[in-house]
């Protein structure tokens, strides 16, 4: 009963002083979050002295005298911490653009196959969302890394592709690509591709100034095929492959050598990682096309659309406006899943930066806000990509 | 009667021939592949190999064709038609998810029934070609209680097995008395519960964290978590909307921090940086920072979600509590948040799922729960080569508590469905 009436009596004090009313919380909410992170600073500053660690970023200019498994860039154990660092970051950044693209593709054919009139394929469609969205992620990781790759069979008895690509229980080992003159192929599909974009530009203006319709999309096939292949012949342009061959290296012990290798871990990763988002992007397919609304199929039909059209100018417009925003969330999230790998031993930023280089040099504060605030950027540069795509899509009113 | 059929269009008029013959190559086709995979019989080894795999689809695609009869006026035929056989492409579909299905499944429920070997106490018992669940059987109680005392396991069936029944009474009870019930489950039974589990106190031997594990601590991580991330992300989801620029920007700030780094990053922070921001000799407990990391993390997630159900809501709502001389703590209770909660019950459920799912996390601190006791069982020197078998029945466990869930808030979500 007093508390009650003193917090009636304190409710009432406010309620006299509007802008105690409105102050006091905030003042309150400042002072608390000043307090904490203070006394956090003050703690930090303390225990770092007691154990002479002094709070700086210079570690990083050190030798990291380790080894990483795999890279992308030229490293070995005499390059620097930050150079560790970029590798753990390129490899993150890797596993992420190979996990969203199978995703994106394996997630929309699942999401339209549940929507399928077929009813044996959208309830194939539903099992394996089901399935494979209620198993934690690193469960599968784990899965196809210790219990399905490692079923693979030895270099010596490798799963042979037409002699040039091996599947094996160290990797997969495929043909490398060694190009002459790239640069004119490269320029010449540059060239097709502003093509392409001057031609569909053209088209519109025309259909709009005059209602003549340009056959857009043969002309830029056209152009996709015979700009390359103009400059194939005219810049000389060659292709050699460097296939993996397969050496002894001791009596008993074989690996492959030349190709390009790549590791189980990353196949591992980049299976459970396109696995298990699919299951996700495949739902929000399926609600986007699903919130389209019957209407507006039937209205494209009655002013004589093909069933073709229709999908293309009047349901996916509308469909990709719902899919996007969540899709964005999900491609975030497998950004963010990808740190899994830290478990299987995959290099990614989590392994190399916040293992092994933390375990190294002992600078725990500094390493694993390098490592919070890396994943900040990537997370805040993708939804401000995403967020600019989803701004133009978006219906533009009058 | 053969001369008179079109056979690139099948006709209405000669509706039986067609569904004899569609349905006899059918047939073929589903016998030659279940004679293929299930008793090793290729009726078609006359063929080249290629060819003789890919008979029965062949066969079968031939079938779908001469039953495709729009408005036949048989109905079931219509049924058929209409749902796996729509188009020839559709009807290939169809017959490869049977194709995939029959050439899979010998293989699948050899590998886990027929050729399994299931009672039995070391690997050497494990004959068979298929799974050894003598693997589970034997590692059993660890998967279930980690490393706990095997005299003071009761403690942990005990404690679960009560939790059981007070959720089922919760179900029975008169409405009057749920409430308590309810009252005593959110506030008072987890302390039992720990209490129960940690010991030290009651006569009790004292068992400390580091020596919980297996399912029973991803329940203990997902119950507490669970049930403190809810209120810390509902304060969060009023703060981002509250009008006082302090407190909404520190939501905002708070919220958008936890969401966009990883959880993984959040364990090393709560396990090695963490220590570092107490008062020297202070000591928390491993898994209390690992929950509060978690509930933290979730709660962010759940602010969010929160938020979403509180824009949902008419203006007039607010309006109309607020003309009721409601000040904002009971506007907040009794108006708004009961309906905005009924409208998110999908997502607050994605939410705890995806907290239960990520709880194996916590391995990589160095706490062991059911994934991170099946990595201990399988590098045991004694049980080198049973990660399959171990994953995969992890990965059953998670399904079935993973499905219950969802289930279970498709129910809620019906139950409290209203027309707006």
């Amino acid at each position: 009963m007093k508390i009650k009436n003193l917090a009636s009596g304190i409710g009432d004090f406010l309620d006299d002083r509007p802008r105690l009313k409105r102050y006091l919380p905030q003042a309150l909410t400042l002072f608390f979050i000043v307090f904490v992170l203070g006394y956090f600073t003050f703690n930090a500053q303390v225990n770092m002295g007691n154990r002479g660690i002094v709070f700086g970023f210079g570690f990083l200019q050190q030798e990291a005298s380790f080894d990483i498994q795999f890279s992308l860039i030229d490293y070995d154990g005499s390059y620097s911490y930050g150079r560790a660092y970029l590798v753990g970051l390129l490899n993150t950044i890797l596993v992420s653009v190979v996990g969203i693209f199978f995703a994106t593709i394996l997630g929309v054919i699942i999401g339209i196959s549940r929507l399928s009139p077929n009813y044996l394929i959208s309830k194939f469609a539903e099992i394996y969302v089901e399935i494979f969205r209620n198993i934690p992620l690193l469960l599968q990781i784990f899965f196809w890394y210790f219990a399905a790759l490692r079923a693979l069979p030895l270099p010596k008895e490798a799963i042979n592709f037409f002699d040039i690509s091996y599947l094996t229980v160290k990797g997969w080992f495929i043909p490398k690509f060694i190009w002459t003159n790239f640069s004119f192929l490269l320029s010449s599909i540059l060239l097709a591709i502003v093509g392409i974009f001057l031609t569909y530009n053209y088209a519109k203006r025309k259909q709009e100034a005059t209602g003549q319709r340009i056959p857009a999309f043969f002309i830029s096939l056209g152009l996709l095929i015979a700009l390359p292949f103009l400059g194939v012949f005219l810049g000389n342009v060659g292709l050699s492959f460097e296939y993996p061959t397969l050496i002894q290296q001791t009596t008993t012990i074989y690996n492959f050598k030349g190709g390009v290798g790549i590791i189980p871990e990353l196949i591992a990763l980049a299976l459970a990682l396109s696995l298990y988002t699919a299951t996700f992007i495949a739902e929000c397919v399926r609600a986007g096309i699903m919130g389209v609304g019957k209407g507006q199929k039937e209205a494209a039909a009655s002013i004589g659309l093909t069933p073709g059209q229709t999908l293309r100018l009047v349901v996916m417009p509308q469909a990709l406006r719902i899919i996007i925003p969540p899709t964005t969330n999900q491609y975030l999230n497998l950004t963010k899943n990808s740190s899994l790998a830290a478990a299987i031993a995959y290099p990614d930023l989590v392994l190399v930066f916040a293992g092994t280089a933390m375990m190294q040099t002992g600078r725990a504060i500094e390493i694993v806000s390098i490592t919070m605030l890396t994943y900040l950027t990537l997370s805040i540069l993708i939804s401000m990509f995403m967020n600019w795509y989803n701004k133009k899509i978006a219906i533009k009113e009058k | 009667m053969i001369g008179n059929l079109t056979f690139l269009k099948p006709r209405r008029d000669k509706l039986n021939t067609y569904i004899f013959l569609g349905a006899t190559f059918f047939t073929l086709g589903i016998f030659d592949l279940i004679s293929n995979s299930f008793f090793d019989k290729n009726i078609t080894f006359f063929l080249p190999e290629i060819l003789s795999f890919f008979t029965p689809l062949l066969f079968g695609f031939i079938g779908l064709h001469l039953i495709r009869i729009e408005y036949s006026g048989n109905k079931n035929l219509d049924i058929i038609n209409k749902n796996i056989n729509i188009n020839w492409f559709n009807g290939i579909l169809t017959l490869l998810v049977i194709f995939v299905l029959i050439k899979g499944m010998p293989t699948l429920l050899n590998w886990a029934f027929f050729d399994a070997n299931f009672s039995g106490t070391s690997k050497e018992e494990c004959t068979g070609s298929g799974a050894c669940w003598v693997f589970i059987n034997v590692w059993f109680e660890r998967l279930m209680y980690g490393l706990y005392p095997n005299d003071e396991i009761w403690r942990i069936n005990v404690a679960f097995i009560s939790l059981f029944l007070i959720v089922g009474a919760a179900f029975f009870v008169s409405p009057k008395n749920k409430k308590y019930v309810i009252i005593f489950l959110l506030f008072i039974f987890p302390f039992i519960l720990i209490s129960l589990l940690s010991g030290g106190n009651f006569g009790l031997n004292k068992v400390p964290t580091n020596e919980w594990g297996g399912l029973a601590l991803t329940f203990i991580i997902s119950i507490f978590a669970i049930l403190f991330c809810f209120p810390v992300g509902m304060l969060l989801a009023l703060g981002r909307r509250s009008s006082a620029p302090v407190i909404r920007y520190s939501s905002i700030g708070f919220i958008e921090f936890w969401r966009g780094v990883p959880l993984i990053t959040v364990l090393f922070m709560a396990s090695v940086m963490f220590p570092m921001f107490l008062p020297d000799g202070t000591f928390l407990d491993k898994l209390i920072r690992v929950i509060i990391a978690i509930t933290l993390f979730e709660a962010a997630y759940m602010a969010e979600v929160i938020r979403g159900g509180l824009q949902a809501l008419p203006r007039g709502q607010y309006d109309a509590g607020k003309s009721l001389g409601m000040n904002y703590w009971k506007l907040h209770l009794l108006v708004i948040l009961p309906q905005a909660l009924k409208l998110i019950i999908p997502g607050i459920a994605n939410t705890f799922l995806a907290l239960v799912k990520d709880t194996p996390l916590i391995l990589v601190v160095g706490l062991l729960e059911l994934v991170g006791m099946i990595d201990m069982a399988k590098t045991n020197p004694k049980w080198l080569g049973f990660a399959a078998e171990g994953y995969v029945f992890a990965g059953l466990v998670f399904w079935i508590i993973c499905y219950a869930m969802s289930r279970y808030s498709q129910n809620l979500e019906q139950k409290y469905k209203t027309d707006r």
